[in-house]
């Protein structure tokens, strides 16, 4: 057992690097100040002051949280039914449409969102297809709803994917079971189906939220130079104005709401009481 | 779910809306790829003007040079490390392997920007000049925790006395490492390599920040190059997605084929 415990050991020095190193540079920066001829740098919270203190920070912060929560609830309800219907179809289409729904996430995230300028332009397709149905046309792009797009359309996949895994895992018997002590195919979802299944929801909604909520790159493109999300703050501050205690600040600003939200997901998964198990 | 197990007509016209969704802007680039005008919306004629561009122009070239020497290395490197990291971490005792893997998760539980922004002051601190060499170091940090990620269970579903047993029978460590345990785990390997390659291929966020000097990779490129209207980037795109689906449908077709091959014998 002994041999090869040795081979761990360079790995742990290059994540103590790597991993932790640039972690605890994120926290000193965002809990300093350059300093003056005395100090090279001296202790604040004045980077977290002032983005409190601002109501064009807290603004951002504010829309960046709506979209991301947006985004999420857009993506269980769309990704309930479609993951429900793969996972009732018959094995061999199970495995085609998961393939269907994997292979879109292996290309480049970027290339897929471009592809979306130009389908929302207002000569665009999106327009001339509502304009065969008589309505429209809509200007989208720049628009919260095209932002709100192309984060569905990026995430979604993770969602549908947890919530197959979690109903294609469930017990069929179970259904068995309901449908003969008469519940009906409403009663047996309610009371069955979905609550099995809310493992899967819930690991879905931390990984669409955790993407949505720092996203730049789809609120630039989708929504343009003047639509400001709190990864956009982050980018400038590192990026242009070089302000490097104050995006460290805001980064870890987002982290602790990033990961107070996954907790509380997990505690409503760990919580019987709230996951609908009842005795 | 169902006993008959049949899609009903409604799910049909979900699926199909589902898969209209995600592949209809994937096929929309890849036609105005070939259109003849630089318009995004008006498909004025047949024509491989775009991708003539593409290949003429020097910035687009290299950057395709480098996501796929980046993406060789960065898989080659994390899949040898975090293979042998996996294995020994598999026989370490239970406190560092818990702290080691709550930080192996860090990079794949963090935001990408935190991770990059981490990165970006830790390669300005120790002084590396940022190109090629930070973008390679940052590829092969958060790839490897994937391929930990994929190697380890198949540790654990591993004999642990088959190594010990080599080593009895008078093979040597590096014996016992290449000719037993290795290919015991190799689907974990294969999968890890596999992940490896696509995240560092398809890497955007963390690229961004850490690059510099004209080093830049595909992402950075679509990127910096989607402000204004430039339709060799749907030749790029057009590239990059025909790459990609045609490694996924290798892979996922081995074992298919494979299958097929052993059935009919």
């Amino acid at each position: 057992m002994r041999q090869f415990r040795s081979m761990v050991y360079p790995y742990v020095l290059w994540i103590a690097i790597m991993i932790v190193v640039p972690m605890l540079m994120i926290l000193l920066y965002a809990f300093t100040k350059e300093g003056n001829s005395v100090t090279t740098f001296r202790f604040t919270l004045e980077n977290f002051g002032r983005f409190f203190r601002d109501a064009v920070f807290l603004d951002v912060l504010k829309r960046s949280l709506v979209i991301a929560v947006f985004t999420t609830v857009v993506c269980v309800l769309l990704g309930y039914p479609i993951a429900y219907v793969i996972a009732s179809g018959p094995e061999k289409s199970s495995v085609f449409w998961i393939l269907m729904i994997t292979i879109p996430t292996w290309i480049n995230m970027l290339v897929r969102t471009y592809a979306w300028v130009g389908i929302l332009q207002d000569d665009g397709l999106l327009n001339h297809l509502l304009g065969l149905l008589g309505i429209g046309p809509f200007h989208i792009m720049y628009t919260t709803f095209a932002v709100v797009l192309g984060m569905v359309y990026n995430f979604i996949p993770f969602m549908i994917l947890q919530i197959h895994t979690s109903l294609a895992k469930m017990d069929k018997s179970l259904l068995e079971a309901a449908n003969d002590l008469g519940a009906n195919r409403l009663q047996t979802f309610l009371r069955v189906t979905l609550p099995l299944s809310l493992p899967g929801v819930l690991s879905g909604i931390t990984l669409v939220f955790l993407p949505a909520v720092s996203s730049f790159f789809i609120p630039k493109l989708l929504g343009g130079g003047q639509y400001v999300l709190i990864g956009n703050v982050i980018e400038t501050q590192f990026l242009t104005s070089g302000d490097w205690n104050f995006g460290s600040a805001i980064s870890l600003i987002m982290a602790i709401i990033i990961m107070l939200s996954m907790y509380l997901t997990r505690k409503v998964d760990t919580d019987p009481a709230a996951n609908g198990r009842r005795e | 779910m169902e006993k008959d197990k049949k899609t009903g007509i409604g799910g049909k016209v979900i699926l199909g809306i589902t898969a209209l969704f995600f592949y209809l802007p994937i096929l929309y680039i890849i036609v105005f790829s070939f259109n003849d005008s630089r318009s995004l919306t008006k498909f004025s004629g047949f024509s491989l003007r775009w991708y003539e561009k593409m290949f003429a122009d020097r910035t687009m070239m290299e950057a395709v040079v480098y996501t796929v020497v980046i993406a060789v290395l960065a898989t080659v490197v994390s899949t040898i490390v975090g293979t042998l990291a996996a294995i020994g971490l598999s026989r370490s005792r239970r406190a560092l392997r818990n702290v080691v893997e709550q930080v192996n998760n860090l990079p794949i539980m963090n935001p990408e920007i935190v991770t990059a922004i981490g990165l970006l002051m830790f390669f300005s601190a120790i002084g590396i000049a940022k190109g090629f060499a930070t973008l390679l170091l940052a590829h092969i940090m958060f790839c490897t925790p994937y391929v930990i990620l994929s190697v380890s269970p198949k540790l654990r579903s591993l004999d642990p006395n088959l190594a010990d047993a080599a080593l009895d029978l008078g093979a040597t460590p590096v014996q016992a490492l290449t000719k037993v345990i290795v290919p015991q785990i190799m689907p974990g390997i294969i999968s890890g390599a596999l992940i490896a390659f696509t995240m560092s291929f398809d890497d955007f966020i963390i690229s961004y920040f850490v690059t510099g000097n004209g080093v830049n990779n595909i992402s950075i490129l679509v990127y910096t190059m989607s402000k204004r209207v430039n339709p060799s980037i749907n030749a790029l795109s057009t590239l990059v997605i025909v790459l990609i689906t045609v490694a996924l449908l290798i892979v996922n077709l081995i074992p298919f084929m494979r299958e097929r091959r052993r059935k009919s014998i």
